[in-house]
């Protein structure tokens, strides 16, 4: 893990002064809303539906338990005792008040944390696998490589004012578990035939209104050079990216309009004069921080067998438990996705449950996943079932990782003040009318997602099942997708006709899933057999 | 009706216009007519409300009911969540929303 150096407090520290000081003069009338309002932006802190909501970075997932203790302790204090893990692998909380907020702040500072730039047009919260350093198929751990780019991305003075927000996603592995490809850059960390490290560089990914599969523009860049290659991606967009018009202002844009190649071609020249200008960290430097997250001290005498008697904690293992690099360590995923839960949501006493148990268990790691679940990277597998036990009792052991309750759902008109229509009664009808988990496991890999409106913040376009809130003169209208993947074989789902009402999306779905099992060959997963029949059988069973 | 709503400056909670002040419940709305702006204009400028706007409702025996989802859902809080509404007793509340 990261340890912030004096350089790292003192900006954060100064920052939630700063902050304090800005909402003194609000509440004494000294700034109206229009001079407050990008000030709190800027600290993360979001006028919402029903109260201000404050957004919480975690960098590239990552925290320990010292840190979930604190997002319990605010979760508690300052609002109404839970908070809401986002698809951004950072944490929300709906209920914040502005006069506590400077408050809030200092006390996440105290743990390493804050909420700069987790709002604006600026470069958000940097996101990664889930499973860094600890998956087995990683080439290395791409969080150093986050941290760096965390640094330089903080108050980065020519990228503080971008034409949009700018979202950058660093992985390791060829399975992708971070939807890398919807980013704004994606960053795939990777080996040329000298086994040398570099990064392939995909720009211009991303959803909302027109969403895109990033494409690739440079397929290595040796390691020492990423920074400045990043750098020269970013100067290209500032300087060309729309600012006229908030719909076409992303990167991916940008790149669609005067297309890859060109884009490719001013990146590499202005690449030739950044590279000059000393931007990127010594070797020294980077591998201070890498030094940060070397491997845990595993154990290399435990043992590599599980006793899979009880068959509740067989099936949990089967479906949470993933392979670790390290023989006699497994990857827990905690499921934030009961059964007519809301997705996303855990309550204080289940943040610190997970904090308590990431510090026994785990070597004091936790992950925040883009799916909106938490994960324990290494635990022992003799310690598996012990773990299992204390997950049931607190609720916090639903078997259905990535099956299809294992819903994305964003928190639509619910909460957010932008919204269409309602997206969290929706996960809940559908994962109620689908809780049987044998029926669940049948059907098998099944990544349904759902958005309450068209800025996609519920990655509906990524989901082998998407459903878009929209709002149909007044009412509340649900269209449905297929076909989307936001993993290493990336796809935009297709729209399959007209939308339907709340109870009709969850029937429509229903005939989907069956429509599937009906013509699916053995070994299909639900997105197989979609892209080997199209989408015609499934309309004919939806509209038929 | 036109009824006036907002954001308790401080807070964040959602209140509405009662003729003399500003009300969690929107049971207290009063009709603004066409004097909306010019009420919205002075709350705001003497930072009373935060991000006010008129909207449409329909008068009932029980009060002023909006006329859009969004702000039904704004009166009464989340309908995922009813233990946290306005009024958490209220059995109706989410039927009411829809
Ligand atoms: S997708 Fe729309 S409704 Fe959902 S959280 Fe994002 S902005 Fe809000």
């Amino acid at each position: 893990m990261y340890k912030y150096d004096q350089y790292d407090q003192t900006i954060v520290d100064t920052r939630v002064e700063e902050f304090r000081e800005q909402v003194a003069r609000r509440l004494a009338g000294e700034l109206s809303e229009d001079q407050f309002k990008p000030l709190r932006l800027m600290n993360g802190l979001y006028l919402q539906l029903h109260a201000y909501m404050l957004r919480v970075a975690i960098p590239y997932g990552t925290l320990d338990g010292r840190q979930m203790r604190m997002l319990a302790h605010i979760a508690r204090t300052y609002d109404k005792g839970y908070g809401h893990f986002t698809t951004r692998q950072n944490i929300q909380y709906n209920w914040i008040e502005l006069k506590d907020t400077p408050d809030i702040l200092a006390e996440l500072a105290t743990v390493e944390m804050h909420a700069i730039q987790t709002s604006g047009n600026c470069i958000r919260n940097i996101s990664s696998d889930q499973f860094a350093g600890a998956a087995a198929d990683e080439v290395t751990d791409p969080r150093p490589w986050a941290e760096l780019l965390r640094q330089w991305s903080t108050f980065h003075p020519e990228f503080s004012y971008l034409p949009r927000k700018f979202k950058i996603c660093v992985i390791a592995a060829d399975e992708d578990r971070a939807a890398m490809r919807l980013h704004d850059i994606g960053i795939q960390l990777t080996t040329n035939a000298a086994g040398e490290i570099g990064a392939a560089i995909y720009v211009g990914g991303g959803m909302g209104r027109t969403p895109m599969i990033a494409p690739l523009i440079k397929d290595f860049v040796p390691i020492d050079d990423l920074l400045s290659y990043v750098e020269a991606c970013l100067r290209v967009y500032n300087r060309y990216g729309r600012r006229d018009n908030i719909y076409k202002a992303r990167i991916k844009i940008l790149i669609h309009e005067i297309g890859a190649d060109e884009y490719r071609r001013q990146v590499e020249e202005e690449w030739a004069h950044v590279k000059t200008l000393g931007l990127d960290p010594p070797r020294a430097e980077f591998d201070r921080i890498a030094a940060m997250f070397a491997p845990p001290a595993f154990d290399a005498a435990t043992p590599d067998t599980l006793d899979r008697s009880d068959p509740d904690f067989a099936l949990w293992v089967d479906q949470n438990v993933k392979p670790h690099k390290q023989p006699g360590y497994a990857i827990a995923t905690i499921s934030l996705k009961p059964v007519g839960g809301i997705p996303g949501d855990a309550t204080a006493e289940q943040i610190e449950l997970m904090a308590d148990l990431a510090e026994r268990y785990s070597f004091d790691e936790l992950r925040v996943t883009h799916a909106q679940n938490i994960v324990l990277p290494h635990v022992r597998k003799a310690d598996l079932h012990a773990l299992w036990q204390a997950l049931d009792a607190a609720g916090l052991a639903t078997p259905n990782l990535d099956l299809i309750s294992d819903i994305i759902a964003c928190p639509g008109l619910d909460y957010c003040s932008l919204a269409n229509a309602r997206s969290i009664p929706l996960a809940q009808k559908i994962a109620t009318r689908f809780s049987s988990i044998e029926r669940q496991r049948d059907l098998g890999e099944l990544k349904l997602k759902i958005s309450g409106c068209i800025n996609a913040c519920g990655h509906h376009h990524a989901g082998h099942i998407g459903i878009l809130g929209v709002d149909r003169k007044g009412t509340e209208n649900y269209q449905l997708l297929l076909g989307g993947s936001g993993a290493e074989d990336a796809s935009l789902g297709k729209i399959t006709g007209p939308g339907f009402d709340e109870d009709g999306i969850v029937d429509a779905i229903e005939r989907t899933v069956e429509t599937y099992r009906a013509v699916r060959t053995h070994g299909e997963r639900f997105l197989d057999t979609y892209r080997r029949v199209g989408i015609e059988p499934f309309k004919e069973a939806i509209y038929g | 009706m036109k009824i006036a709503t907002g954001n308790d400056l401080a807070t964040g909670d959602v209140v509405w216009w009662d003729g003399a002040g500003w009300s969690r419940h929107v049971e207290d709305a009063v009709d603004v007519g066409d004097g909306g702006a010019a009420l919205i204009a002075r709350e705001d400028a003497a930072r009373r409300v935060n991000g006010a706007y008129v909207i449409d409702a329909t008068e009932t025996p029980h009060g002023p009911r909006p006329a859009h989802i969004k702000d039904r859902i704004r009166a009464r809080g989340p309908t995922v969540r009813l233990d946290l509404n306005v009024a958490p007793a209220d059995a109706a509340a989410g039927s009411w929303v829809i």
